[in-house]
């Protein structure tokens, strides 16, 4: 027995970490499940929440969850810009595929060069109370700033699978996901739908941002990290469902944190490539579906 | 009839997760005949087409294509063994010149099949005998972008006759035509089945079918309901409730 | 012209350039320079015969390039290796040796990403290339055999093949293999192979039914690709005499060779030999008035701005203006003369 209380707390963590990914990982079921746009320059847009939480909390030391809060309908505008640009440059001349791609690597990199730029390639972090402390249940711990972003996190997603099968808007970014063309039918404009189903997966990243700069400190480069992660946890959740998007991503944490535990944390980013090789090569007619 | 089967489907079944698009289907289709398929939008005749053309895979059932069992085959490997198809909304080589756009075939189903072996020239040649064929002889280097609907729809035939199939579908290749153009993709059609290829019209102008089909067959939800002399299936009054409503 | 013409005449010009430059250029700073020009122009032609032509865009390009560099480091160690443990005693590799070893390390890594996932969509492809770059950096890191995240010093030969230093070695090493994969991405161009790419670009499932073999022709090129990444890499140790997984595996490969083919034109081998070549020189020549952080800004922006407004690059906006002028006399000839 490779002590048990090792394995068990690995697990805690990793279903903790899966939390903060099922945040971070939203943002892309979003936009390349439902609305089949590849953005890989979404985790350029998590960092932009991840500093914009710790230029306010460094300057006027407000909460850092707080800033995610407030800087959500923000990244929701920036979203909806983005999704306008690359509607009139690239869908409307239907040229997604390889221009389309190149425009989202491009912003990925703009943004990572840009933050290096004004911030240097120093780690930087933010302060607040919940980030130390650990509570103690028997034999293991959760520490807060998991704790905490693991909870808002879940909230935050059953808060927006409400949206998406309550309201009008959300059920139409639903239609539009399976069928852009039915949308027409009930007099809506699936461009429009689909821009603020866009606002929504950038606005996402404010928060997850957030999380990610309250779990550990941050760096411009440290994006590129969460590229495979959230993709191979939008296809290992069968894309589109919220509820499998989470389980995969608590699957990836878990997987993970025993990697870092039991083989050392260099190999962790390792996994999730891994689990999305797996996933593409062995069930390639469920995805391939669409 | 005249001959025995080139194609034999026997209880092909195809669904898309939980939606059955094809059941038990059981088709024959005779060496040089003129099939016509027909049924209603959504009745899975594309999905028939796809599934023997091998563009996606059967879950059950067999195919057997003069004499050889090809459902598990690749798109590409039937088209050598002889089936051609053309699709539904024209799919050009939007970045080739016409002529490339028919070489493709040349080289890579003529040329792949033993036994045959063109020279450049001679495939050159044959690209452009297929364009005079089809009537696009003078735009033999202009790109697709420049051709009108009707065209389009000729260059899609003429690329799916290069592979010198034996068996063609022709899946709505007259779609959105006028009566004359289609006389004239009807013309065509003739022609190229009097040179001996068996061909499956797929199409939704009755008038076509009704002249060009030495034989239908009637497709509704996925299920195979009539097939015989067309006379006759159009007056089976399962079909007519199929297609006219109650 | 023909391939066979074409392709002597352009390594009678690489060599002339050679001896020319070696002859008259005694600045060691030029050949620096001309070195990372040249293994960009190598970089963006390899990407582009399997994002111009076939269409299937790889954000992998620093995963293959490193992988090329760390089997040099490997057989760069290997005779110590050998002699260590079997009491074996060979001679030091040479570096054409070692370019083949790391091209053909790198297309075997293609093949196998390529099998993965070239079944699948291409954004797919995309995505896993992207992430492949990550987990190849992730094992160069928990490697210390060659150098782990410390990195590794190399200590170039003091003596070069063919006199001079070893950087005019490396530097004409480098002009042989651009001119190669130029030579081999215009045979690519016209020949079957090339029609058979166009066709997957254009529309896959009309190729196949056009008798194209997609999936073979798709390995084929991640394959080639992938080894000519490899081997622009390879040399790589020897250039910067330190090696570590963090620069290797920069980003910065990436979107260069993604960015030179975008701007330059992707449909003919002439288009990333045009974007790198501009795109590499620009970023030499200003590395030394501006930071190297802000150039790499200028480029992704260059990338962005080209992909929105000239999407088929400084060749296609050249074709246009030709079809333009064409068309404008045609219509001048035909004018009835007053």
């Amino acid at each position: 027995m490779i002590s048990f209380d090792l394995l068990i707390n690995a697990i805690v963590a990793g279903v903790l970490l899966g939390g903060f990914y099922a945040a971070v990982s939203v943002g892309i079921t979003i936009s390349f499940g439902m609305l089949d746009i590849a953005n890989i320059a979404q985790p350029a847009f998590i960092l932009l929440g991840s500093y914009a939480a710790y230029i306010f909390n460094s300057a006027f030391h407000i909460d850092p969850i707080l800033v995610g809060v407030v800087m959500t309908p923000i990244f929701f505008m920036i979203g909806i810009a983005v999704y306008r640009l690359y509607y009139y440059c690239f869908e409307m001349r239907n040229e997604q595929a390889i221009q389309g791609l190149a425009f989202f690597f491009g912003l990925l990199f703009v943004a990572e060069v840009s933050l290096i730029l004004v911030f240097g390639v120093d780690y930087r972090f933010v302060e607040a109370p919940y980030i130390g402390p650990s509570l103690h249940f028997g034999m293991f711990d959760l520490p807060l700033r998991m704790l905490i972003p693991c909870v808002i996190s879940l909230a935050m997603i059953g808060a927006l699978q409400l949206y998406l099968s309550r309201s009008f808007i959300g059920r139409a970014i639903l239609a539009v996901s399976q069928d852009g063309g039915a949308l027409q039918l009930i007099a809506a404009n699936p461009t429009r739908i689909k821009e603020i189903a866009f606002g929504i997966s950038i606005a996402t990243c404010a928060l997850a941002g957030t999380f990610l700069i309250i779990i550990q400190p941050v760096e411009p480069s440290i994006g590129r990290d969460y590229i495979g992660r959230i993709f191979a946890i939008c296809v290992l959740g069968g894309m589109t469902s919220f509820p499998g998007m989470v389980g995969a991503a608590m699957l990836i944490g878990v997987a993970e944190s025993i990697t870092a535990t039991f083989y050392g944390p260099s190999w962790a980013p390792a996994v999730a490539f891994g689990f999305l090789l797996a996933v593409l090569a062995v069930r390639p007619a469920g995805l391939a579906g669409r | 009839m005249n001959g025995a089967p080139i194609l034999a489907v026997n209880g092909l079944g195809k669904r898309f997760g939980g939606f059955v698009a094809l059941e038990n289907i059981a088709l024959d289709v005779a060496t040089g005949e003129r099939l016509g398929l027909i049924g209603p939008n959504g009745s899975g005749k594309s999905t028939l087409v796809n599934c023997l053309c091998g563009t996606v895979h059967n879950e059950t059932g067999t195919v057997t294509f003069a004499g050889q069992r090809i459902d598990r085959l690749a798109a590409h490997r039937r088209t050598r063994l002889g089936l051609a198809r053309s699709f539904q909304l024209p799919k050009p080589f939007h970045t080739l010149s016409l002529i490339d756009n028919l070489r493709v075939p040349l080289l890579y189903a003529v040329n792949a099949r033993p036994g045959h072996h063109l020279a450049a020239a001679e495939v050159e040649a044959r690209c452009h005998a297929l364009l005079r064929e089809v009537g696009l002889g003078d735009k033999a280097r202009r790109l697709p972008r420049d051709l009108t609907q009707v065209e389009m729809r000729k260059l899609e035939l003429a690329r799916a006759v290069a592979t010198e199939p034996r068996l063609l579908f022709a899946d709505e290749a007259m779609a959105g035509l006028s009566p004359a153009e289609v006389e004239e993709i009807l013309a065509v059609l003739f022609r190229l089945n009097e040179g001996g290829i068996t061909i499956v019209l797929i199409e939704h102008i009755m008038r076509a079918v009704m002249s060009f089909s030495t034989r239908l067959a009637v497709l509704v939800a996925g299920q195979k309901i009539a097939d015989g002399r067309p006379e006759e299936v159009v007056r089976n009054p399962e079909v007519e409730r199929a297609y006219l409503g109650e | 012209m023909r391939t066979s013409t074409f392709s002597i005449v352009a390594f009678a010009i690489g060599l002339a350039v050679i001896v020319f430059t070696r002859v008259f250029f005694t600045n060691e700073y030029f050949y620096f320079a001309a070195y990372v020009v040249l293994q960009y122009v190598v970089l963006s032609t390899a990407w582009n015969i399997l994002g111009g032509y076939t269409g299937y865009i790889n954000f992998g390009i620093s995963a293959f390039f490193a992988l090329g560099a760390y089997s040099t480091v490997v057989l760069h160690k290997l005779p110590e290796l050998l002699h260590d443990t079997w009491n074996l005693t060979i001679p030091s590799i040479p570096m054409p040796v070692m370019i083949l070893v790391g091209g053909i390390i790198s297309g075997v890594i293609g093949l196998a990403t390529g099998y993965l996932t070239l079944r699948l969509r291409g954004v797919f492809f995309a995505i896993a290339t992207l992430a492949m770059a990550i987990v190849a950096q992730t094992l160069i890191v928990n490697w210390d055999y060659v150098g782990g995240s410390r990195g590794i010093y190399i200590i170039r030969p003091a003596m070069a093949p063919l006199g001079g230093g070893y950087i005019q070695y490396l530097y004409s090493l480098m002009v042989i293999l651009a001119v190669m994969s130029v030579c081999i991405a215009r045979w690519i161009e016209r020949s079957q192979l090339g029609l058979g790419f166009a066709a997957i670009r254009d529309d896959e499932q009309a190729a196949e039914a056009g008798g194209v073999p997609t999936l073979r022709l798709k390995l084929i090129a991640t394959t080639l690709s992938g080894a000519l990444m490899g081997m622009a890499g390879a040399p790589l140790p020897y250039y910067v005499t330190y090696l570590d997984p963090t620069s290797s595996f920069s980003l910065a490969y990436a979107v260069n060779a993604v960015a030179m083919p975008v701007i330059g034109g992707m449909t003919s081998w002439i288009g990333p030999v045009i974007g790198s070549i501009l795109l590499a020189t620009i970023q030499q020549l200003a590395t030394v008035t501006i930071s190297s952080a802000l150039n790499l800004l200028i480029v992704g922006l260059l990338l962005i701005a080209f992909v929105i407004i000239a999407p088929k690059g400084i060749l296609g906006v050249v074709e246009a203006q030709q079809r333009r002028r064409a068309t404008r006399l045609a219509n001048l000839a035909a004018r009835p003369a007053q």
